[in-house]
């Protein structure tokens, strides 16, 4: 086996007293989608903002592509290859959707040191701006204000950014969340083709894209991993049955 | 045409139509009313550039302004009196020439931009803001006590510094200068906004953290904002100088910053023209309320008031209405 893109060693945090990453170890291996679920203020969010570098852990260690990137900046684990989008859609929201979509080529491609360049009129930008708006389905709203677009689109659009990044693996924090179902079984079809271009690490609350999509599942509840497996040793696992799908089952 | 574009037309006809009214009847005042209000707009073009596009609340472009004013005013004493400003280990010399006094009014703000940039980037918000009018009050504090060039009262220059080929000391001709300088400002700013630079900047401004998650480092940016923000700011004040022939530390003070910041902020934070606008009603305000009353600066404050509360966009979102994208 190749060995994992993305791997998080022993990973803690605390808030006060709350232990939101409870010495957490989990890996993401190239051409798969790893979910990670669990309950509400479980940490899901607070693990994926260490990855990713905007929070750092209290003690721990994240190795990215065969190298530890623990010191880096959020800019320049992105620069090696991490696609995230956020859970709280985090977008330029002045700009239009085009925009937003070339400022991710933009940022990937780098040389952002040119001050005379008509940027919206650069074709190797646009093209890859364009493509990526196509392929998450927002191509007929590139026009559009980003303020201006529902929550689900905006979930869309971090996708898309994402995507113009080329990442080595994306870090998605529910981009599913209020997408409909139209647009759940959409996305779910597109992040499905997506794992062959590169791995990701899925947070999702939607149990049946979960099922569906998953090679791997990790269950996060209060800060701690409980369980690793694929769908139907977690289905299967008592203890995950209790602290998470029994919950929803009583719901 | 969209609105915006039609706006800045009109803008830029009038600014050089009542001067050249003004001119041919003989109204020399006038001229020099224009000509102040130009310079202004360069000043507030500058301020711009780091306050609308990077969202960087400057309270210090006095600093500049006041370098500028003061790089014309040393070189033109030097050149005037005939003494070298340095003997040793080379000679320099000072000098009457329009074009080098401004290319050093530019290097000198932009280096003093770049290393206060440095120092004050580590801050943000309410700190950005008192750390930058606590550099400029340095600036301030140090022209007052410098005996050298002239302290508290500051330096006055006999003759307005020579351009090849004009007379400097006609208003007309000195106000073409300084219009021609705003328009080349205005070109190069216009370009920065929409090249990769100016994307990048005016998305930090909007979302830092959407800037980092594509690989790059707001900070950045807006060092490099800032400093281009100030050799702009720079080469107003050595207009402002040639302008009144006269430099003197009023230039680097806290007055000084809140007068840029209200051309921006009238004028409409962010937009090219913004400033142009906010400079001129500025300068009419000033002219026509000025004569009402001497507390002119209470109307003035309404007005500004007024426009922070209804119109946010200022003269331009209420005018033009919301940028539109260009495509
Ligand atoms: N900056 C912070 N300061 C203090 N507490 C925090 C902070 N960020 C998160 N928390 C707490 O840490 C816990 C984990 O939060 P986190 O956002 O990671 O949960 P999550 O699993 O993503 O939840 P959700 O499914 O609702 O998105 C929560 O109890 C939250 O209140
Ligand atoms: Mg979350």
């Amino acid at each position: 086996m190749t060995d994992p893109i993305l791997e998080v060693r022993e990973i803690t945090k605390s808030f006060g007293g709350l232990k939101a990453s409870n010495t957490i170890s989990l890996d993401l291996r190239s051409g798969e989608i790893h979910a990670l679920i669990g309950p509400n203020g479980a940490g899901k969010s607070t693990l994926i903002k260490q990855i990713t570098g905007s929070l750092k852990p209290d003690s721990g260690s994240v190795h990215f592509n065969g190298q530890d990137v623990s010191h880096l900046s959020t800019a320049a684990r992105a620069q090696l290859g991490m696609g995230r989008t956020f859970q709280i859609s985090s977008l330029a929201m002045d700009y239009t959707v085009l925009q937003n979509a070339v400022l991710g080529a933009l940022g990937h491609r780098g040389n952002i040191f040119r001050f005379f360049n008509n940027v919206m009129k650069d074709t190797g930008l646009l093209a890859t701006a364009e493509n990526a708006l196509e392929q998450v389905g927002l191509q007929d709203f590139r026009a559009i204000r980003t303020a201006d677009l529902s929550h689900g689109q905006r979930r869309q659009l971090e996708v898309a950014i994402a995507l113009t990044l080329e990442p080595k693996a994306f870090l998605m924090d529910e981009p599913m969340a209020g997408l409909g179902a139209d647009g759940s079984r959409h996305m779910i079809g597109f992040l499905n083709s997506l794992r062959q271009k590169a791995p990701i690490l899925l947070v999702e609350h939607d149990m049946d894209a979960v099922f569906a999509l998953a090679d791997r599942i990790s269950v996060l509840v209060y800060g701690e991993i409980i369980a690793t497996g694929d769908a139907a040793e977690i289905r299967s696992n008592p203890q995950v049955r209790e602290a998470y799908l029994g919950e929803e089952d009583a719901a | 045409m969209n609105k915006e574009t039609t706006l800045n037309i009109v803008l830029m006809t009038i600014l050089v139509a009542v001067p050249v009214l003004a001119w041919m009847s003989d109204e020399p005042f006038l001229v020099t009313l224009a000509t102040r209000a130009v310079i202004f707009a360069i000043a507030g073009v500058g301020l711009n550039f780091a306050l609308g596009f990077g969202g960087l609340v400057s309270f210090g472009h006095a600093a500049f302004f006041g370098l500028g004013g003061y790089a014309m005013g040393i070189l033109a004493f030097h050149a005037q009196t005939y003494t070298p400003m340095m003997e040793w280990p080379f000679v320099i010399e000072g000098t009457k020439a329009m074009p080098i006094i401004w290319l050093v009014a530019i290097i000198v703000s932009a280096l003093v931009a770049l290393a206060i940039g440095m120092l004050s980037l580590r801050t943000s918000g309410a700190y950005f803001i008192m750390i930058t009018l606590a550099f400029a009050q340095m600036f301030y504090y140090f022209a007052i006590s410098w005996p050298a060039y002239g302290g508290e009262d500051g330096l006055s220059i006999y003759v307005r510094n020579e351009f090849p080929g004009l007379n400097t000391m006609d208003p007309i001709q000195y106000f073409s200068i300084c219009y021609v300088l705003l328009l080349l400002v205005l070109f190069i700013v216009h370009r920065a906004a929409h090249s990769s630079f100016g994307l990048m900047l005016r998305a930090a401004k909007q979302n830092e953290e959407r800037v980092q998650a594509v690989g790059q480092v707001p900070n950045r940016l807006y060092l490099i904002a800032f400093t281009i923000s100030g050799a702009i700011t720079g080469l107003a004040g050595a207009l402002f100088a040639d302008l009144n022939r006269f430099v003197s530390p009023t230039m680097f003070s806290w007055h000084t910053s809140g007068e840029i910041m209200v051309f921006v902020i009238l004028g409409g934070l962010g937009r090219v023209f913004g400033p142009v606008a906010g400079a001129a009603l500025y300068i009419l305000l000033e002219h026509s309320l000025g004569g009402l009353s001497a507390y002119w600066h209470i109307y003035l404050g309404a007005i500004l008031l007024g426009v922070v509360i209804f119109a946010r966009g200022g003269l331009y979102g209420l005018i033009a209405g919301r940028e539109v994208a260009h495509d």
